[in-house]
C-alpha cells in the first residue's frame, strides 16, 4: 500500500465549545474510522470519550462527523474518505454535545415519540394472526423505510432540523411512513395530524441531505413526500 | 454544533440553493417590474421612456438573468411537485439535469432574441 | 398552476422581445384586451400567495424570525404584491 504509515487525525475535545485536537494514529490496512477512534482512547488518551457496540453497523450507536459528513464509523474506511491521511472527526451535528464525541440522542428520539412513532395495534391476544401479503402495494412501501437502525446521520445532516428547531427531522417521520403504511396499525388518524403541523413533513424543502447520507441507502424523502400526499389527502377530506 | 459546506456539498442541495436565491431575487424585482408598467399610466410616453432607458447593454444583461432566474425557478419548482407528487423513483438526477436543462435553454432563446 | 403562468409568460416575453420593445408595440396589444388583463390578473393573484409563502420560509429559516411579526409582514407583502400588480395589469390595459 502507498499510504504512509501515519495518519493524522483531529478530534472534537470538549462540549459545545471546544477544540480540536491532533493525534498520530499509525495506518493499517482495512481500518475504519472506529479503529482509530478506538486506537487514540486505548493507547493515546484514555479521557477521550466516544460511543460504539455493534462495530458492524447494526446497532447504529457509533455515527459521528467524519471529514464533516455524518458517518457510521463503524463502516467508513479509512481509505475512502482519509485524503492526504488527514482525518477529522466531530460529534453528530445537530444534537447536544455530553462530550468530545457523544451526542445526547434524546431530542432525537423524543421526536420520534412525538411523530406517533409508536405500532398502535387494534387485535388482541385472542384474534387471528393479521395477513399482510408481501406484494401488498402497502406492504411495499412501508419495506422500503423499514430497515432504519436510528443511527441519527440523517437528523445531523439535515438543514431544516438546524434552521427549525422543532422540526421532526426524517428519521422521526420515516418511522411514521412505514406506520401509515402498516394496515394492522389502528393509530393513523392521530399520527397523520402529529406530522401536518409547522414542524412537521409539510417544513421539508427536499434538500435530500439526509437521503444523500443515509449509510442503509433508505430514502426519508421519499418518505417524507409519501406523507405530505398523505396528510393533504387527510385534510381535504376533513380527516385531521 | 452546526454543519458546514462539507456536509451540505451534493446536487439536490444546490438545487435547493439556486431555488431559494432565485425566488428572493424575483421576489425583489417584482415590485420593480410592476413599477416599470405601472408608468403606462402616465400615457404611452411614460413607459416609452423607460423601454428606451431599457436598451442599454447592462440592462438587456440584467434582463437576461432575470430570465434565466424565472425559468430556473419554474424548473426547479416543477421538480420539486414531481419529486414529491408522482410515485416515487430513482431519476432525482435526471430530473436534476432535465431542469438545468430547460433553465440555460430559455436563457439562450431569449439572449438570440434580444440582440 | 403557476407554472403554466409562468410558462405563457415567458414565451410572451421571448416573443415580445424579438424586435425591440417599444410602448406602442405592447400598448397596441395589451389595451382592451380582456383576455389577456384576465390572465395577467390571475398570475398577479398567483404570485401574491406564491412569493410571501416562500419569503415566510426564507425569513423564519434563514433569518431566525418567527411569530406575529412574521405573518403580519408577509401578508403585507401579499397584499402590497397584489394591489401593485393589478395596478400594473390596468396601467396597460386602459
Amino acid at each position: 500500500m502507498a499510504a504512509s504509515p501515519k495518519l493524522t487525525v483531529s478530534v472534537w475535545r470538549g462540549m459545545e465549545s471546544g477544540r480540536f485536537q491532533a493525534f498520530e494514529v499509525p495506518r493499517l490496512e482495512s481500518q475504519t474510522v472506529l479503529d482509530v477512534v478506538t486506537y487514540i482512547q486505548r493507547h493515546l488518551d484514555p479521557t477521550l470519550a466516544y460511543r460504539f457496540a455493534c462495530r458492524v453497523g447494526m446497532c447504529g450507536s457509533c455515527a459521528m462527523t467524519v471529514n464533516g459528513q455524518a458517518r457510521w464509523t463503524c463502516r467508513t474506511h479509512v481509505d475512502k474518505v482519509a485524503a492526504h491521511d488527514r482525518l477529522e472527526v466531530a460529534p453528530l451535528h445537530n444534537l447536544p454535545v455530553v462530550r468530545d464525541l457523544v451526542t445526547d440522542m434524546s431530542p432525537f428520539f423524543d421526536k420520534w415519540a412525538r411523530a406517533h412513532g409508536r405500532f398502535r395495534g387494534t387485535r388482541t391476544r385472542e384474534d387471528d394472526f393479521a395477513r399482510v401479503p408481501p406484494d401488498a402495494p402497502q406492504r411495499l412501501l412501508a419495506d422500503a423505510a423499514i430497515e432504519c437502525i436510528g443511527c441519527g446521520v440523517c437528523y445531523s445532516s439535515c438543514d431544516i432540523v438546524a434552521w427549525n428547531p422543532d422540526y421532526l427531522g426524517p428519521a422521526a417521520l420515516n418511522r411514521a411512513w412505514t406506520l401509515v403504511n402498516d394496515v394492522r396499525d389502528g393509530g393513523n388518524r392521530e399520527r397523520l395530524a402529529a406530522i401536518a403541523g409547522d414542524a412537521g413533513c409539510h417544513a421539508c424543502h427536499t434538500l435530500m441531505s439526509c437521503t444523500e447520507r443515509c449509510p442503509k441507502q433508505l430514502s426519508p424523502t421519499a418518505s417524507i413526500a409519501g406523507l405530505k400526499r398523505a396528510a393533504m389527502v387527510a385534510a381535504l377530506k376533513g380527516g385531521i | 454544533m452546526k454543519s458546514g459546506f462539507r456536509a451540505r456539498n451534493h446536487p439536490a442541495y444546490w438545487a435547493f440553493i439556486v431555488h431559494r436565491a432565485s425566488g428572493v431575487l424575483l421576489a425583489l424585482f417584482l415590485p420593480l417590474h410592476f413599477w416599470a408598467l405601472g408608468r403606462a399610466l402616465q400615457g404611452e410616453a411614460g413607459l416609452e421612456t423607460f423601454l428606451r432607458w431599457s436598451d442599454q447593454p447592462l440592462v438587456k444583461l440584467a434582463e437576461t438573468v432575470l430570465v434565466l432566474l424565472l425559468a430556473a425557478h419554474l424548473a426547479g419548482g416543477v421538480r420539486l411537485l414531481m419529486l414529491e407528487f408522482l410515485a416515487w423513483r430513482d431519476w432525482q438526477k435526471s430530473l436534476l439535469a432535465a431542469a438545468a436543462g430547460v433553465t440555460l435553454a430559455a436563457g439562450l432563446i431569449f439572449l438570440l432574441n434580444l440582440v | 398552476m403557476l407554472a403554466v403562468f409562468v410558462l405563457v409568460h415567458l414565451a410572451t416575453v421571448i416573443y415580445a422581445v424579438r424586435n425591440g420593445l417599444s410602448a406602442a408595440e405592447i400598448l397596441g396589444r395589451t389595451r382592451g384586451n380582456l383576455g389577456w388583463a384576465a390572465f395577467y390578473a390571475l398570475f398577479v393573484a398567483a404570485v401574491a400567495v406564491h412569493a410571501p409563502i416562500g419569503l415566510r420560509s426564507v425569513l423564519s429559516e434563514t433569518f431566525d424570525w418567527r411569530g406575529r411579526g412574521l405573518e403580519l409582514t408577509v401578508l403585507a407583502t401579499g397584499i402590497a404584491l397584489a394591489l401593485f400588480g393589478f395596478r400594473a395589469v390596468y396601467a396597460v390595459f386602459v
